[in-house]
């Protein structure tokens, strides 16, 4: 680091006391980030050994996440600061800037991959594929990229570090490489996150406004004409919406996140899809200046829309990691929706309620970094310990594997939107922002966006189902092969990683009066709204008024908490005696195998009919007269076969046409140069 | 001011050029082929000089010098001894016969004259007149290598286009910077050397120069 060479510089002169502290903020960040490369770095120095990479690196690498976290969250509150690092191409120095929006995402960013770090660092295996130093040094790169995506401010740095987050992340997902399956999910992948990055960056061109400045400052201070506003904002939601798996762009991710390692899944949709939330926050709500209010329907519609057809796909999986892919994409569409309500609300001056929706999306992406991390490391846990991701393998699990079971409950129940968990006041406070769409001034529009209300409700619904599917075929039940009889519990590292994100989940739960707040004063940064400040207590939370809703979470803990000891000792006090244990399924009888039991197709069976229309479902049913009946279903994806499969013969017709022009005869290259020659004069001669 | 008896046999030569242009294009004997080449390279030099001597450019003369060096003198001789090491002295059976390449040049030197106009009315050199021919030699130069086989004929209407070059910038702007010039010469003999080094990898290969052999090489579509 070539710290001489830095020059800080604080936005808030007037205050040298706080602009001290946080040009330190940035520059602790920064030296973090660079520790994460060192940590990378020093895992090619020994690229095989796995003990090293394992017992030294990523415990190292997690304790500069953690830093990170604390350090982020200590200065939210502090003014923005600036630095300019002289890298990158002649002139063209590097901008990064530390402010409330990236910082929070930094908070985000450090604490939950302290939790994946730690896991990982029990988790990789000598094997086939990637070895683990250079594994961890695409993972600390990763990282560190992610990092630098928050920091920068302008469109160079954020376009480089934007590329290598995705290039390492693709590397990540073929660590697997010898698996021909895998590297097409990893090419499938590459490919849209270079169309979306393509999208970002025509973004970040129409956003100078004709200055030809990249800066984010630039961008700040360029008055777009509507029109073009509005052209910026799509192609960043179609840039960032394809990464965040914002459906019809959705097609690499049930792809790609079932085939890298659960630790690199976890970060995947844990903690780089929010870089997309990240993105499209930052360009709608810091950089486009007079964007017209209606273009946040389109989040608003499209969001919906993706949640709805995500955890509809999710409830058909049957490999438990596709079925989390789903999930995410599900949670990804609560949290575009989310947006696009902000959106909207601050175009109908509703300042407040802006606000509002703002704080669930911040709120929900924190939550979704904690839940979907811990539950994607569960299915790494699983899939270690039995080799299997099919779910209609699995089974019984929480007799071999308690641990892991127990905490993946947590991530289950906080993802099914129940409370006291984290999952739930996200969305609760999600549904409050949805409550006051009515009040837009808009005709039409304050009739469909409450309709919204139903549909999010729906989504939590079927979210639970999906979670009972999952959590009750993979732990619950009796085991469906024999083979599971030798699972056997996570190691030390990964419980200790499961139990850091679970508890973000229980605090995220029981403490919202705590962060809210916090949000609030990010949102209020932003120039969304203010929040109002009810005094409540601790165990209160408020978003707007005491008299319209109001949320305990603690009280609402204890009261169940409660109530199931209550239960429990009622139910062993009358049944003393009396009880008589038989496996599950059995209907209380025993002689039925491990494969009389409830399967994930027979329990997504339902939400295939009622969603039929979303499926491209191809099903084999056996007659009843079969000596040996089969019963095959495959699920396909209705917008592959309409978007994405058309695409490739497309490609190759243009091709073969194109070919037609290479007759490999020199002369005729010769003749193609000299007609070009010619036309070309001929044009100048015109002109 | 140039008087117009000079003016004249700078558009004498001028015409010699495009003539000499011509005369590849129906030449099917290689070695003629070699002294063509060699005759405009030296008509290009005469020009050069009366334009030197009339205009008082150093440049120019150097410029000459550097025509006569290059183009006439070590370049045919090259190309001479390429053609008896590698016994190619014919290029039969063109892919456009004679005739019907010779017709094809008449429409190609009324678009380059049509060309030069605009040009000529920018330019404020006493020669502007001769731009018109200059295009014309390089087209023609460029059909010349569109209608040949062997890979020989094809390198000498690459050179040939070069000499239009360097006659259409001597009369737009009495020459380029000589440095350019100076650049121009070396790559020419560069290119000169790595295709000779290419003709007997070429031989070695197809047991001979035709660039049919070449062609049934590429890829398969």
């Amino acid at each position: 680091m070539h710290s001489a060479h830095i020059r800080f510089k604080s936005i808030e002169a007037s205050d040298p006391q706080l602009s001290a502290t946080s040009a330190s903020a940035l520059a602790e960040v920064l030296a973090l980030l660079a520790a994460w490369l060192v940590v990378g770095l020093a895992g090619l120095v020994r690229p095989g050994s796995l003990r090293f990479a394992g017992r030294t690196l990523f415990p190292l690498g997690a304790l500069v996440s953690v830093a990170i976290a604390v350090v982020a969250a200590a200065n939210l509150g502090a003014a923005p600061t600036r630095v300019v690092l002289p890298f990158g191409l002649p002139d063209l120095p590097m901008h990064l800037r530390l402010d409330p929006l990236s910082g929070i995402f930094l908070v985000l960013l450090g604490a939950a991959s302290a939790g994946i770090s730690v896991f990982a660092a029990g988790y990789f295996r000598s094997g086939e594929g990637t070895p683990p130093g250079l594994l961890c040094f695409q993972y600390h790169v990763f990282l560190a990229s992610m990092g630098l995506v928050l920091l920068a401010d302008d469109a160079y740095a954020f376009m480089i570090a934007w590329e290598t987050m995705a290039l390492s992340s693709y590397f990540l997902v073929i660590a697997q490489h010898r698996i021909a399956e895998i590297r097409r999910a990893g090419y499938l992948y590459l490919v849209m996150a270079h169309v979306g990055a393509l999208a970002i960056l025509l973004c970040f061109g129409v956003l100078q406004g004709g200055s030809w400045q990249f800066t984010f400052d630039a961008m700040r201070g360029a008055h777009l004409p509507p029109a073009w506003a509005g052209a910026a904002f799509l192609l960043a939601l179609a840039g960032f919406g394809a990464k965040g798996g914002l459906v019809p762009l959705h097609a690499w991710l049930p792809e790609a996140h079932p085939a890298a390692p659960s630790p690199v899944s976890a970060l995947l949709s844990g903690v780089m899809l929010k870089m997309a939330v990240y993105g499209l926050l930052r360009v709608a709500f810091d950089l486009i200046g007079g964007l017209p209010w209606w273009w946040g329907l389109v989040p608003v519609a499209l969001g919906l829309f993706s949640a709805l057809y995500g955890i509809a796909f999710a409830a058909a999986q049957t490999d438990m990691k596709r079925l989390l892919a789903y999930s995410s994409i599900e949670n990804l569409g609560l949290l575009f929706t989310g947006i696009g309500l902000a959106m909207v609300f601050r175009g109908a001056s509703m300042p407040t309620f802006a606000a509002l929706a703002l704080v669930a999306v911040l709120y929900h992406a924190i939550n979704h970094a904690f839940m979907k991390s811990l539950l994607f490391l569960g299915t790494g846990a699983v899939l270690h310990s039995t080799g299997e991701r099919n779910l209609g393998r699995l089974g019984g699990l929480i007799h071999r594997m308690p641990w892991v079971a127990w905490l993946t409950l947590v991530g289950a129940l906080a993802i099914a939107g129940l409370p006291p968990l984290n999952g739930f006041v996200s969305e609760w406070l999600l549904l409050q922002a949805f409550l006051a769409s009515h009040a837009v001034p808009y005709p039409f529009v304050n009739m469909l966006l409450p309709l919204g209300l139903g549909l999010v409700a729906l989504i939590a619904a079927l979210a639970g189902y999906v979670m009972v599917k999952f959590f009750g075929v993979v732990f619950l039940g009796r085991a469906r092969e024999a083979a599971l009889a030798d699972a056997h519990d996570a190691g030390f590292a990964e419980r200790l990683g499961l139990g850091w994100l679970a508890l973000g989940c229980v605090l995220l739960g029981l403490l919202p009066a705590a962060v809210v707040p916090v949000l609030a004063g990010v949102a209020q940064w932003l120039g969304v709204g203010a929040l109002p400040r009810p005094a409540a207590g601790w165990w209160m939370l408020v978003p707007l008024d005491a008299r319209q809703a109001s949320y305990a979470a603690p009280v609402i803990a204890a009261t169940l908490f409660a109530a199931v000891a209550a239960t429990s000792f009622v139910l062993r006090l009358v049944y003393r005696r009396r009880v008589r244990l038989a496996e599950p399924w059995a209907c209380g009888g025993a002689g039925l195998s491990g494969r009389t039991q409830d399967t994930a197709e027979g329990f997504g069976q339902p939400i295939r009919h009622l969603f039929a229309p979303f499926f491209a479902m191809r099903r084999a049913l056996p007659s009843p007269f079969d000596a040996e009946p089969r019963y095959e279903v495959t699920i396909g994806d209705r917008f592959w076969n309409v978007l994405y499969a058309p695409l490739a013969p497309l490609t190759d017709r243009v091709a073969g046409a194109l070919a037609a022009l290479q007759r490999g005869r020199i002369a005729t290259f010769l003749l193609y140069a000299l007609v070009t020659l010619c036309l070309l004069l001929a044009l100048v001669l015109v002109l | 001011m140039i008087p117009p008896l000079v003016m004249q046999l700078l558009d004498s030569l001028a015409a010699l050029l495009l003539l000499l242009s011509f005369a590849m294009l129906a030449q099917r004997r290689i070695v003629t082929l070699v002294d063509l080449f060699a005759l405009q390279g030296a008509v290009l030099c005469a020009a050069t000089l009366l334009l030197a001597w009339r205009t008082g450019e150093v440049n120019l003369y150097l410029s000459a010098a550097l025509t006569l060096s290059v183009k006439v003198i070590a370049l045919p001789r090259l190309l001479h001894a390429m053609i008896r090491r590698l016994g190619v002295y014919w290029d039969t059976d063109p892919l456009l016969n004679i005739s019907g390449t010779m017709l094809v040049g008449v429409p190609i030197v009324v678009f380059a004259f049509g060309l030069a106009q605009p040009i000529s009315a920018l330019a404020s050199t006493a020669t502007r007149s001769a731009i018109g021919i200059a295009i014309a030699v390089i087209l023609l130069a460029f059909l010349t290598m569109i209608t040949r086989r062997k890979a020989m004929s094809q390198v000498i209407g690459f050179l040939s286009m070069e000499n239009g070059l360097f006659f259409g910038a001597m009369c737009a702007s009495y020459g380029m910077p000589m440095i350019v010039e100076l650049g121009v010469a070396l790559d020419v003999l560069v290119a000169m050397l790595v295709l000779g080094v290419f003709f007997f990898q070429i031989r070695e290969q197809f047991d001979s120069l035709d660039l049919d052999r070449l062609e049934s090489r590429r890829e398969a579509p």
